[in-house]
């Protein structure tokens, strides 16, 4: 009996002691770890889209919620007006989730680009949805009224061949994108506004 | 005490180094050694663990009942492996990204568990800190040495500076699974042959 109970109480004692030490440790790290994320995922992706813009987007960010996930907004200015803005949605891909980061111009709620910043997708063939700028440009211009589709599905975007799944994954993305957009777009536009100021 | 510490630290250099002469944590070295920059890492990080999780199993080694003290080291090594992937998400993200998957990996790495069921579990703190210092040295040590050969090699590199000169056809079977194996086996009939003398 006395084993079991000194048993129980090291076991407790020990994992108590390491999640303690864990919580530590992470809430220490958790801004640096968010920054390298940024640095090394968003930026390379929101340096392209937002390629004409005189600030750094990445310091002028805001983030909103929408259900339960949380956004992470990044603002593009040139001559110290806010002109564009960027954010990254998901759709979901072949062999796991495609991260899509989309630009839109405030002005006249059109796409200025997308770009893929995450996936698992097959190397050589899915992965041509990031390393072919060719499919990602269909995407600029397009107006935000109406959502994203292949040409299969009666849409305006050309597959990429032997990667069907992969480009209705980025349409999805896309299409979330501009939904969230239309919807959150007051928020948005407040957030825009104090950033201007 | 400093001529036991200076013993317990180079077995683990030469007569029980762990990849060729116990054999031990063959995953690890087989799966990131294409290049030095990810074997020294991957190195590292295993030091790290070795050494701290050493070091509290042999301080707590009268305290934890016999009957789970694999659970308790499983605990105690899980905690400090992922204090190791916060801080490389923090501070090396780049290298983070490359080593992926292995790093939580270090938790079933033959051997830190081993050296606390062999070594920390009987002997004091001072010496399982050499013990583990030792055996993390050695295991970096030895996946250097198999990135060098792998990296020159495959990719006619050392740390991403060419040694070779521009007329370098690299052999890529070298950077590829298979050549991990060729490479390993030779170093461990290398390693045989120069012990039996």
């Amino acid at each position: 009996m006395r084993e079991m109970i000194s048993m129980v109480v090291v076991l407790t004692i020990l994992s108590a002691f390491s999640g303690g030490l864990l919580a530590t440790v992470r809430s220490n790290t958790q801004e640096r770890i968010e920054n390298q994320v940024l640095k090394f995922e968003k930026a390379p992706a929101i340096k392209a889209i937002l390629s004409e813009v005189s600030n750094d987007p990445l310091l002028d960010r805001f983030k909103l919620k929408s259900d339960d996930d949380e956004i992470t907004f990044f603002v593009g200015k040139k001559g110290g007006v806010p002109e564009s803005i960027a954010f990254e949605t998901k759709g979901k891909g072949f062999e796991g989730p495609i991260g899509l980061m989309v630009g839109i111009d405030i002005a006249t709620d059109s796409v200025i680009g997308v770009r893929i910043t995450t996936h698992s997708e097959t190397p050589g063939v899915g992965s041509r949805a990031k390393d072919d700028p060719a499919f990602a440009r269909q995407f600029a211009g397009k107006s935000l009224e109406t959502g994203f589709a292949v040409k299969g599905d009666n849409g305006e975007i050309d597959a990429i061949s032997g990667a069907t799944i992969t480009s209705k994954g980025v349409c999805i993305a896309a299409t979330k994108a501009q939904v969230l957009y239309t919807k959150l777009k007051p928020e948005i536009k407040t957030h825009i506004n104090n950033l201007a100021n | 005490m400093a001529q036991s510490m200076a013993k317990e630290f180079t077995k683990g250099l030469w007569a029980e180094l762990p990849p060729f002469r116990l054999v031990l944590g063959l995953c690890p070295v087989l799966a990131v050694t294409q290049s030095v920059e990810n074997g020294i890492g991957m190195g590292l990080a295993t030091t790290f663990v070795l050494v701290c999780s050493n070091f509290l199993v042999s301080l707590l080694r009268t305290i934890i009942p016999a009957k789970v003290r694999i659970a308790c080291y499983i605990v105690i090594i899980a905690t400090f492996v992922t204090i190791v992937e916060l801080l490389m998400q923090a501070f090396t993200y780049e290298l983070f990204l490359k080593l992926g998957i292995f790093i939580p990996l270090i938790v079933v790495n033959c051997i830190v568990l081993g050296r606390a069921e062999a070594f920390a579990g009987k002997n004091p703190p001072h010496l399982a800190i050499a013990d583990g210092l030792g055996m993390g040295v050695g295991f970096t040590l030895s996946l250097g040495t198999l990135g060098i050969i792998r990296e020159s090699l495959g990719s006619g590199t050392i740390l991403g500076n060419p040694v070779f000169g521009p007329d370098f056809q690299p052999f890529t079977f070298m950077v590829q699974a298979p050549g991990a194996f060729v490479c390993l086996g030779l170093m461990l009939c290398m390693m045989n042959l120069i012990g039996k003398k």
